[in-house]
């Protein structure tokens, strides 16, 4: 497979410093809105602020790879005297949760990085973060060349995975039918 | 579609347990924007003016204002509207956090309880599914406790939960309503909720909300963001440390606290501690405040730090903001820093006003030094100043023994007391207590905000004017070269004509006049804040913030999609202002209630003060009386307010 220059988009998360104020979530949503900042809801944000506020824990987690089942066993973590919960740190969207999910549909989310067009300088969650807990880089790497494979293939595929691939195709031709 | 806000109310009716989700017309939008603009209106509307607090047809509302939600920084504050049980007037407690917001999220602006439970519940707001959940096993549990109580039984960590402690459930006039790092902590809304047998109210939403203009709106919220970073950088230089910033004051950040400290009166607002502030103290005091402090954290969508989690030694984990760092140790004259954080937590799980509470603690022990209190009242008390406050805190949230005087506050406490215990009492306006201190000379624009707003307290009126003159011409020249929040330039000279002494100072600069100019322009921009819901520690109460009468027509414009210029900003929360004006007159609210307390100022001026208060009635079109004139209802649409009022005989024909 060829060799290809990718741009490595980082973004260091310093929870430490975060104050909790979830702006990062709430433009996630706004930005990721049809048409853009049309409106706002968290819960279909790409960043998820983990909070438990009396465990002194807010832990902001990207949305990552959607995972079609869920994981065998869970892990907990001890960091700092502070007890993080199973898949705290976990970015799939997975059966196991609603996290990295849409709301109505169940379909997974996947942060982007805010791409965009023109392209955002920093993605919208790094502008949004004046408590500097967000951190963004970027670095070119070379890399084999692989299929990108875009939301709506992922949003199908999440579904054929939950129905099967017979009641999904059913339902489509149903619906094709209604027009 | 509706815009910014969700178009819904939730109604819920205690007695019969009936909730009903009801489409709220777009009309009292236009005419009253959101969050106390419409509480008052749905007051108006539903709740004759004779309704005491605890009268089951008093409502009880818990909104999520008109921006709230949307991305605009610092838009998070939820407004709480009831009858007050310690004044008898339309109250409206407030607090920030994430409640607000998530209520948006769930699909509501506002909810609404009438009448009263027959048993203590929660409230569970899941989106379109709301239940009143029985509460027995919460009964006396403390304000943070039940939060984590609620989401544990929920299985919902990402819930708000606002509650009461025990001083809401014993009806506490102090009780606050406790939530996130903030309190609705003023005039008893906590004791409606208790009364109403409302121990929380849960909520979790995962729905959109609309923006019109959304492109649009972004534009001047990037606009606001850069002056947040700018002020942030560049604090005002020439005034005190809380007042150079913006944001609510930024107590849990800084440690020296010689002026608070040793400005303010302490114990029963008696005494003013010179010389507190001292080697030891300003060693011993900086270091158990930074060692209490888990963490910084904000209110939703806010990038200040004004709150913080506090953890400190073996006491349990609770949040806390502004002054209660140091009012109950102060107030106690303990000289011990340990002392505050300890009782901070109980004061705080117990759910009452972290101002009000420890001048009644000390009024208690003023009473009982003064022998007006007895050795029998005090049976049982610990001797020492700490173990005293605990044991007074212990018997006003449960109301036993004189317990029962102090949970409802200064002033009726010392009115059931007799004429003894009410010459001590010293500092009230309209029944409340308000913030500990006592100066020199007169400040006529004080004088003005502390007397006539409907919020009875000075915290929530004052703002975006200078508390003081500054004492050079070159340091006044400074602060109005860069003043883009003025609505109108000549406010600049009044500034730089204003002397700390001599010609142009205080009591008789700024004229009486002048003064209405300004407490006008102070009071429409917090009267704004809390119809838009946003932090008047970013707005109305603080110099130099983001938001002002500039930008706040555009916010609201792009939000809803209804163009609405500074003018017609002004009109409506004028509009809503005075039909709250006229709901306390009914209730018998008029000028004879408006005064300081008599030693507020050592040095009073009584024809100065008739004028002023007669100049400001004229400035706001209220009649000498302090009623609003027919003249003025009509101007603002309000002729039905008008007929009102003069059925009552409270306006009468021919004497505007």
């Amino acid at each position: 497979m060829a060799k290809i220059k990718k741009k490595i988009k980082t973004i260091t998360v310093d929870a430490d410093k975060c104050n909790g104020c979830r702006s990062c979530e709430l433009i996630c949503s706004a930005f990721h809105a049809t048409p853009k900042y049309s409106s706002i809801n968290p819960a279909r944000a790409r960043i998820q602020v983990i909070r438990y506020p009396m465990k002194d824990i807010w832990l902001p987690i990207f949305a990552g790879e959607y995972a079609p089942a869920e994981c065998m066993g869970r892990e907990k973590y001890l960091i700092d005297e502070k007890q993080y919960d199973e898949c705290d740190f976990c970015r799939a969207a997975c059966p196991a949760r609603d996290r990295f999910k849409e709301p109505d549909s169940g379909l997974p989310l996947r942060c982007d990085m805010c791409e965009d067009e023109p392209p955002q300088e920093k993605p919208l969650c790094v502008q949004w973060c004046f408590s500097d807990v967000l951190i963004y880089e970027e670095r070119e790497e070379e890399v084999e060349e692989a299929e990108e494979v875009d939301e709506a293939e992922i949003g199908l595929k999440s579904l054929v995975d939950k129905h099967g691939l017979n009641k999904l195709a059913e339902t489509f031709a149903r619906m094709t039918q209604k027009g | 579609m509706r815009y910014a806000e969700t178009g819904y109310y939730l109604e819920i009716d205690l007695a019969t347990g009936n909730i009903e989700k009801v489409e709220s017309d777009p009309r009292l939008t236009e005419l009253h924007l959101g969050g106390l603009g419409t509480n008052v209106k749905l007051f108006w509307d539903r709740v004759p003016p004779e309704t005491k607090a605890f009268d089951p047809e008093n409502l009880f509302i818990i909104s999520s204002p008109l921006l709230v939600g949307t991305p605009a920084m610092s838009f998070n504050r939820t407004c709480v509207t009831t009858i007050s049980p310690q004044t008898d007037l339309l109250a409206y407690p407030m607090m920030g956090g994430f409640w607000a917001a998530e209520l948006k999220y769930a699909g509501y602006d506002k909810v609404i309880f009438r009448n009263k439970s027959p048993k203590l519940v929660y409230i569970w707001i899941n989106n379109d599914k709301v239940e009143i959940r029985d509460a027995s096993h919460l009964k006396g549990k403390g304000a943070v406790e039940t939060r984590e109580i609620i989401k544990e039984e929920l299985n919902e960590p990402n819930a708000c939960v606002a509650a009461i402690g025990l001083a809401g459930e014993n009806r506490c006039f102090l009780a606050s309503i406790e939530q996130g790092r903030s309190s609705a902590s003023r005039l008893g809304g906590g004791a409606v909720m208790g009364d109403k047998n409302i121990k929380a109210i849960a909520v979790r939403g995962t729905k959109d909300l609309n923006l019109a203009r959304g492109a649009e709106f972004i534009e001047h919220v990037n606009r606001a963001q850069d002056y947040i970073k700018y002020r942030n950088a560049n604090p005002i230089p020439g005034v005190m440390t809380i007042l150079a910033g913006i944001g609510s004051p930024q107590e849990m950040v800084h440690t020296d606290e010689r002026w608070h400290t040793e400005n303010f009166m302490w114990g029963n607002s008696r005494l003013r501690r010179r010389g507190f502030w001292d080697e030891r103290i300003g060693e011993e005091w900086p270091r158990i405040q930074l060692e209490a402090i888990k963490r910084l954290i904000s209110c939703y969508n806010c990038p200040q730090h004004c709150g913080a989690l506090i953890s400190f030694r073996d006491t349990p984990r609770y949040k806390m903001k502004c002054f209660t760092k140091m009012t109950y140790a102060m107030a106690a004259y303990v000289d011990e820093l340990e002392f505050n954080f300890r009782i901070a937590q109980r004061a705080t799980e117990y759910g009452v006003d972290g101002f009000g509470t420890p001048q009644i603690l000390a009024f208690a022990v003023e009473l009982y030094e003064a022998g007006i209190l007895t050795d029998k009242d005090f049976e049982g008390c610990p001797k020492d100043k700490e173990g005293r406050f605990y044991w007074l805190l212990d018997r006003m949230v449960r109301r036993e023994g004189i317990g029962d005087l102090m949970a409802d506050g200064l002033y009726w406490m010392a009115k059931r007391l007799g004429p003894e215990a009410e010459a001590l009492e010293h500092n009230t306006i309209k029944k409340h207590e308000q913030l500990p201190l006592k100066l020199g000379t007169l400040d006529p624009i004080y004088y003005l905000m502390y007397t006539t707003n409907e919020k009875i307290s000075i915290t929530q009126i004052e703002g975006n004017w200078p508390q003081g003159a500054f004492p050079t011409r070159e340091m006044r020249e400074e602060f109005v070269r860069d003043w883009p929040q003025l609505p109108d330039d000549h406010f600049k000279q009044y500034l730089l004509d204003w002397n700390p002494r001599g010609e142009n100072s205080i009591p008789f600069f700024p004229t009486p006049y002048m003064c209405s100019e300004i407490v006008d322009w102070m009071e429409m921009l917090h009267n704004i804040d809390d119809a838009l819901g946003l932090c008047c520690g970013m707005g109305s109460f603080c110099l130099k913030p983001p938001y002002h009468i500039h930008n706040y027509p555009l916010l609201v414009s792009a939000a809803l999609g209804m163009d609405i210029d500074e003018a017609g900003l002004k009109k409506i929360v004028n509009r809503s202002r005075n039909l709250h004006r006229a709901y306390n007159n009914m209730k018998g609210m008029s000028r004879k209630d408006e005064k300081p307390p008599a030693d507020h100022w050592k040095r009073r001026f009584p024809e100065l003060e008739e004028e002023l208060l007669s100049t400001y009635y004229k400035y706001k079109g209220w009649n000498n009386d302090g009623i609003p004139t027919k003249e003025r209802l009509h101007e603002l649409d309000l002729d039905y307010v008008a007929e009102e009022l003069t059925k009552r005989g409270i306006l009468k024909d021919g004497e505007d």
